[in-house]
């Protein structure tokens, strides 16, 4: 992957001085912060310095002080603003309630409009955009996996294993949506889309990576990936149908079929045996287990009205595909 | 630091069935289910979820679809 297009002065003087040979990133922290996509993106490319990098830019920087000392910067906006939205739930547990609450959550749905409405330049824009996360399926939550305790880390681990094929590299979760994208006439390489991708978008992969690389988050990784898994078999039966309805092929297809079953099994273990098992080792970090429960759902909601305003679907039209 | 409290001995509780309230049965291992008309059903991943409340669109194998009933057609 190379560098994306810059989106405002932080990502100008940031790219530019990752291109270069100099190390020296004192310009590029004299920017100072930056708000909107120009900072999302700042983050979103220093985040994938710990993923795959890109070809224009040295591994090495990957730990780079300067670099580093830029990504906390961008990293406590996003937090605080993330922070800022979420009101922990009272009395309730995350093993017994957690699926339930999540259910009883009312935000906008992309899959009801594909299911039924949208038309094939729309899901081609919607498959293009989510190959960003989807591309890189489970591999922020991979970060999580030496910071916990022994019955957490099986359980995280038994889910991550389907997640990863079980073995086989032709079932890895993240190769079926590039063979499906592949299929349907689209560039599947990893971060293609990049320069496409709205700031709603680069804020759900942020809120990942936040989670999965600071060990102090541990709590938000697991609760993130509890309420994606559990907002992912019934969304993913009307993908699948809408994908038919609009003649994609099988590939792409198969990547939401195989979804709503191994979801249907994942919200179950990322509920009761990985978030279960969090809690019964460190029940202190309950809270932050809401909070990346909610963060999901919140920023799935914000993506899912960006897009169907962007589709010119108005409020009523959202709630109806809800 | 954390320091996780699992001292060495400890064992874990980790069954081969799983009755989620309100949800599916999760079955560990590889296992031929038989359904209604005689139709066998190989598992393909290490946990399945087996439908229990009979509306699933790809039983036997839970697709959700129980997250949508009235609690009283959700199996206990």
């Amino acid at each position: 992957m190379q560098i994306p297009q810059p989106r405002g002065p932080l990502t100008e003087a940031l790219f530019s001085a990752l291109r270069s040979v100099s190390d020296d990133f004192y310009s590029v922290l004299a920017v100072g912060s930056s708000d909107g996509e120009d900072a999302a993106l700042a983050l979103w490319v220093l985040y994938e310095l710990h993923y795959l990098g890109f070809d224009d830019v040295p591994d090495a920087l990957e730990w780079d002080p300067q670099l580093l000392r830029l990504r906390s910067v961008l990293e406590r906006d996003l937090e605080l603003r993330l922070r800022e939205r979420f009101t922990a739930p009272q009395g309730l547990s995350v093993v017994d309630d957690l699926l339930d609450w999540v259910d009883e959550q009312d935000g906008a749905s992309v899959a009801g409009h594909v299911h039924r409405y949208a038309d094939r330049e729309q899901v081609i824009e919607l498959l293009r955009v989510r190959s960003i996360y989807h591309l890189k399926e489970s591999d922020p939550v991979a970060w999580v996996v030496p910071r916990l305790g022994v019955a957490a880390k099986a359980a995280l681990m038994e889910l991550q294993f389907d997640e990863y094929g079980n073995g086989d590299p032709n079932r890895l979760h993240h190769h079926l949506y590039a063979r499906g994208m592949e299929a349907s006439g689209l560039e599947a390489s990893y971060g293609a889309h990049i320069d496409e991708a709205p700031l709603e978008v680069l804020e759900q992969n942020n809120a990942m990576s936040l989670f999965g690389l600071h060990r102090r988050l541990r709590g938000a990784a697991l609760g993130h990936l509890a309420a994606f898994e559990a907002t992912s078999s019934l969304p993913s039966r009307r993908m699948a149908q809408g994908l038919e309805r609009l003649g994609f092929p099988a590939e792409m297809v198969e990547y939401y079929t195989e979804h709503l079953e191994a979801d249907a099994v994942h919200e179950q273990l990322a509920v009761r045996t990985i978030c279960g098992g969090l809690l019964a080792d460190e029940p202190e970090l309950a809270e932050d287990v809401w909070f990346g429960a909610f963060t999901c759902l919140d920023l799935e909601d914000r993506f899912a009205q960006a897009m169907l305003e962007r589709w010119g679907l108005g409020e009523e039209r959202q709630e109806e595909v809800a | 630091m954390n320091t996780p409290p699992d001292g060495a001995s400890t064992r874990f509780d980790h069954p081969d069935m799983v009755l989620c309230p309100g949800g599916p049965m999760l079955l560990r291992g590889k296992h031929t289910i038989m359904d209604a008309d005689g139709v066998e059903h190989e598992t393909t991943r290490p946990v399945t979820a087996v439908c229990r409340c009979d509306k699933s669109a790809s039983f036997p194998w839970c697709d959700g679809t129980h997250k949508v009933l009235p609690d009283r057609l959700r199996p206990a």
